[in-house]
C-alpha cells in the first residue's frame, strides 16, 4: 500500500512517516502544496493523507484541483481547524475523512484502514460475516452458528460498523460518529458500556471470543485465526 | 448662526481665546448647527414671505376701497352734472361739503381762472397737476385746533369753459392703518425669526449634548474602562433607543471580555497542572531504571493523561464555538423529543450499569431552531453529569422530560442526588467549576459551561431548580410552531 503524506510541519511529518512506515505503509512526502499537487496526480496512490495549511497551495485548494483533474484517490485530511463547519468545508473539498490534529496516532491508523478497504468492499453486500458470525442486511437479522441472537437496532447497527472494518481497529470517536453521528466527545466513555453490552449478546454463550478491545485505540471484531495480527 | 457659535459649552471656556475660536470653529463644523442653521433659514425665508403676503393683500384692500368710494362719489356727481348742469354740481357739492361728515371725501370746483367756486377745500392744492385724470395732493386739516398735512387721492376733471373739479379722498387713515400693520408684521417677524433663532439654538445644543454624551462614554470605553454606559434620559427617542443598543452592545462586549479573562485564566491553571503531571510522569520514567514493562505502562498512563487534556481542549473549543454563535448558520427546525430520546439513548446502558432509572417523558413534536451537534451535545453533558452527580443512596431515578408551553421549549434532566445549594447554583456554570464533594470523580468541570453557552446561542435560558430532593436542570427555547 503506498500512501502519500503532504504536511509542512517537519515533526509531524517525520512522525507520519515513521508511523505509517513501521505499520507497513510505503510512504512518499512532499512538504509543500504544489509539488503534493505534483506527485498526487503523477504518482498511483492507495491514499493521500493530506494537512490544511501548506505553503505554496492550500490543502483544500489541492484537493479541489485533484477531483476536478478527476483523481479519486481517497484523502484523509488533517487539521487544526476543528469545528464541524471546517469539517464539513473540508469533506465538500474532496476529502474522505477528516481528522482533527492533535490525533492519537491509532486513530489516523484506524481510518485510513477504513478509507483504503472503502474502495475494496463491494456496496452490493447484503451478508456480513466474521467467522460464524452472520448479519444480514436485508432481514436485519444476526445470526452466530447456528443460533439467531436478537439486536435492539443501536447495537445491530454497532455491530455492522464493527463488521464492516472486521479485523481491523475501530475507535470510539468512528463509532460515534458512524453509529450515533455525534462529532464529540462524550465526558463518559458511554461507548463502552454499548460494547461489552453487545459483547454479552455476541461472545458471551460463544467460543471464541471475536470482539476485542485493543487498548488506547478502540474495538476490533476479528476471527480468532487473526489473533495476534493487526494493531 | 453667531448666536448659536457663541452658545459654546461652558467646559471649553477655559481654554482661553485660541481655544474659544477653535472651539467656535469645531461647533460650526457640527452636524447639529448645520441642521440649526439650515433650517433657521429656511424659517426665516417663509416666515418673511407671508408676512410680504399679508402686508400686500391689506396694503391692497384699503386702496381697493379708496378707489370704490371715489368711484361712487364720481357716478353721483356725474349724474348730478347730466341732470341738472354746473349750478347744479356746485349745489351738490355744496351740499356735500358742508360739515364734517367723517368719510374723508375732499370736494373743490374752480372757475377758469382758478377761484374755487364750491368744495371744502380752501384752494387749489400745491402741487397738483392742472389736466384730467388721477392726482396725488396734500391738504391742510384741522385737527384738535391745529392744522395738519394729510395726504390725499383724488381725480381731476376738466368740464366744458374750463371750469375744473377735483374729487378726492383724505387718506391719512389708510396710510395710518398700512403703517401700523407694516410695524405689526415688522415686530411679528422679529420676534417669530428671534424665537426660531433661540429655539434652533436650544435644539441643537440638546442634541449635540447627547451626541456628546456618546462619544465622551466611546472614548472612555476605548481607553480601557469597559463598564462605562451612555446615559439614558427615559424620554424613550431616538437617542435613548441609540444610547440603549449602543448599552446592550457594551454590555456584550464586556461579558465576552470578561469571559475570554476568565478563560485564559482558568485555561493557564487548569490545563497547567496536568501538563505538570504529564511531564513529571515522563521524567520520572526516564530517571528510574525500570524494566521494559514498567516502562510501557508509564507511557500508556501518559497517553491516557495526554487524552484527557486533549478532550478538556475540545471541550473548550466546543463551548467557544458554541459562544461565539459561529455556527449559526447551520440552525435547523430540530424535534426536541427526538434530541433527547437520542442522547437518553446513548446513555440507557450507562444508567442501567449504575442502577438508575432513566426515564423519558417527550411531548412529540417540540420543535426548536438550532444546531443539532451543540444541542446533542448539552443533553449529553446534563445526562453525563446526572449519572455522574445526581445518583445518591437511595435507588437512582433521572427524568427527562420534553414539554412545550406558552411558545417555549423545555427541556427538564432531573435526577434525586444530592442537589446542588443554592448559593453555588450560579458558579457551576463558569468553567472548570467543580463543587467540592464531585472533585474526586472523573470530569473537568466544562459541561455546564457547554449547556449555557448551547442555550444562549439558541436564545434560551438554562435554570438550575431543587427537586426536592434533587437537581433539576431546565433548559428553555423559543418554540417553533410546528
Amino acid at each position: 500500500m503506498k500512501l502519500l503524506v503532504i504536511e509542512d510541519d517537519r515533526e509531524t511529518a517525520a512522525y507520519l512517516i515513521k508511523g505509517l512506515s513501521e505499520s507497513g505503509y510505503t510512504v512518499d512526502h512532499s512538504a509543500e502544496g504544489r509539488n503534493g499537487l505534483y506527485l498526487a496526480t503523477g504518482g498511483d496512490y492507495d491514499a493521500i493523507v493530506l494537512d490544511r495549511m501548506l505553503p505554496g497551495m492550500d490543502g483544500l485548494a489541492l484537493l479541489g484541483a485533484l477531483r476536478a483533474a478527476g483523481i479519486r484517490t481517497p484523502a484523509l485530511i488533517l487539521s487544526a481547524l476543528g469545528s464541524v463547519d471546517d469539517r464539513v468545508k473540508g469533506l465538500r473539498a474532496g476529502g474522505d475523512d477528516y481528522l482533527v490534529k492533535p490525533f492519537a496516532f491509532s486513530e489516523l491508523l484506524a481510518r485510513l484502514e477504513a478509507l483504503l478497504r472503502r474502495g475494496a468492499t463491494t456496496p452490493a453486500t447484503t451478508r456480513l460475516r466474521v467467522a460464524d458470525l452472520e448479519l444480514d442486511l436485508l432481514t436485519r437479522s444476526v445470526r452466530r452458528g447456528t443460533k439467531t441472537i436478537e439486536l435492539l437496532p443501536r447495537e445491530f447497527q454497532l455491530l455492522e460498523c464493527l463488521m464492516r472494518h472486521a479485523g481491523h481497529v475501530v475507535t470510539r470517536t468512528m463509532l460515534l460518529e458512524n453509529v450515533w453521528d455525534y462529532h464529540f466527545d462524550p465526558q463518559t466513555n458511554v461507548i463502552d458500556v454499548h460494547v461489552s453490552r453487545l459483547r454479552q449478546k455476541i461472545d458471551r454463550n460463544f467460543a471464541p471470543p471475536l470482539l476485542h478491545t485493543v487498548r488506547g485505540a478502540g474495538y476490533c471484531l476479528r476471527p480468532p485465526e487473526l489473533i495476534g495480527d493487526g494493531a | 448662526m453667531i448666536a448659536t457659535s457663541l452658545t459654546l459649552p461652558a467646559a471649553r471656556r477655559w481654554n482661553g481665546g485660541r481655544g474659544f475660536a477653535r472651539g467656535a470653529r469645531r461647533l460650526v463644523r457640527t452636524h447639529a448647527v448645520r441642521l440649526a442653521a439650515l433650517y433657521f433659514i429656511v424659517f426665516a425665508v417663509s416666515v418673511l414671505g407671508v408676512l410680504l403676503f399679508v402686508y400686500w393683500m391689506s396694503a391692497d384692500f384699503v386702496e381697493r376701497q379708496t378707489a370704490a368710494t371715489l368711484d361712487a362719489e364720481i357716478t353721483g356727481l356725474a349724474e348730478q352734472y347730466a341732470l341738472r348742469g354746473l349750478s347744479g354740481l356746485i349745489q351738490i357739492v355744496n351740499a356735500r361739503s358742508a360739515g364734517d361728515r367723517g368719510d374723508g371725501m375732499l370736494y373743490l370746483i374752480t372757475s377758469p381762472d382758478g377761484k374755487p367756486l364750491a368744495g371744502n377745500i380752501a384752494g387749489w392744492p400745491a402741487g397738483a397737476k392742472t389736466h384730467a385724470g388721477s392726482v396725488s395732493f396734500t391738504v391742510e386739516v384741522p385737527v384738535k385746533g391745529s392744522m395738519a398735512t394729510h395726504p390725499a387721492q383724488g381725480m381731476l376733471f376738466v368740464i366744458p369753459q374750463n371750469y375744473r373739479l377735483l374729487v378726492g379722498r383724505d387718506i391719512s387713515d389708510a396710510a395710518t392703518f398700512r403703517n401700523r400693520i407694516k410695524m405689526t408684521l415688522v415686530w411679528s417677524g422679529l420676534v417669530a425669526l428671534g424665537v426660531g433663532l433661540i429655539g434652533g439654538s436650544v435644539m441643537s445644543r440638546n442634541m449635540l449634548r447627547r451626541v456628546e454624551q456618546v462619544n465622551r462614554t466611546a472614548e472612555r470605553v476605548m481607553t480601557g474602562n469597559l463598564s462605562d454606559r451612555v446615559p439614558v434620559n427615559s424620554t424613550s427617542d431616538e437617542f435613548d433607543q441609540l444610547a440603549a443598543n449602543l448599552n446592550g452592545m457594551l454590555d456584550q462586549i464586556e461579558r465576552l471580555m470578561t469571559g475570554m479573562r476568565e478563560v485564559t485564566d482558568n485555561v493557564a491553571h487548569d490545563l497547567k497542572t496536568p501538563l505538570a503531571r504529564l511531564r513529571a510522569r515522563l521524567e520520572l520514567t526516564l530517571l528510574a531504571p525500570a524494566d521494559a514493562d514498567a516502562q510501557t505502562e508509564a507511557i500508556r498512563a501518559a497517553i491516557d493523561e495526554a487524552d484527557r487534556l486533549l478532550a478538556t481542549f475540545n471541550a473548550l473549543l466546543s463551548i467557544a464555538e458554541a459562544e461565539a454563535g459561529a455556527t449559526r448558520n447551520r440552525a435547523e427546525p430540530l424535534d426536541l423529543g427526538e434530541l433527547a430520546h437520542a442522547a437518553a439513548e446513548l446513555y440507557e446502558p450507562l444508567a442501567e450499569a449504575e442502577g438508575v432509572v432513566l426515564r423519558v417523558d417527550g411531548a412529540p413534536g417540540v420543535m426548536v431552531r438550532g444546531d443539532r451537534h451543540i444541542l446533542s451535545q448539552a443533553i449529553a453533558n446534563l445526562l453525563d453529569n446526572a449519572l455522574k452527580y445526581g445518583v445518591g443512596e437511595r435507588p437512582g431515578e433521572i427524568a427527562l422530560t420534553v414539554a412545550e408551553r406558552d411558545g417555549r421549549a423545555a427541556l427538564e434532566v432531573s435526577d434525586r442526588g444530592p442537589g446542588i445549594p443554592e448559593a453555588d447554583r450560579e458558579a457551576v456554570f463558569d468553567r472548570f467549576v467543580r463543587l467540592e464533594p464531585s472533585r474526586s470523580t472523573p470530569g473537568n468541570g466544562l459541561g455546564l459551561s457547554l449547556v449555557r453557552a448551547a442555550a444562549r446561542l439558541h436564545e434560551g435560558t438554562v435554570t438550575l431548580n431543587d427537586n426536592a430532593p434533587g437537581l433539576a436542570v431546565r433548559l428553555e427555547f423559543p418554540a417553533l410552531a410546528a
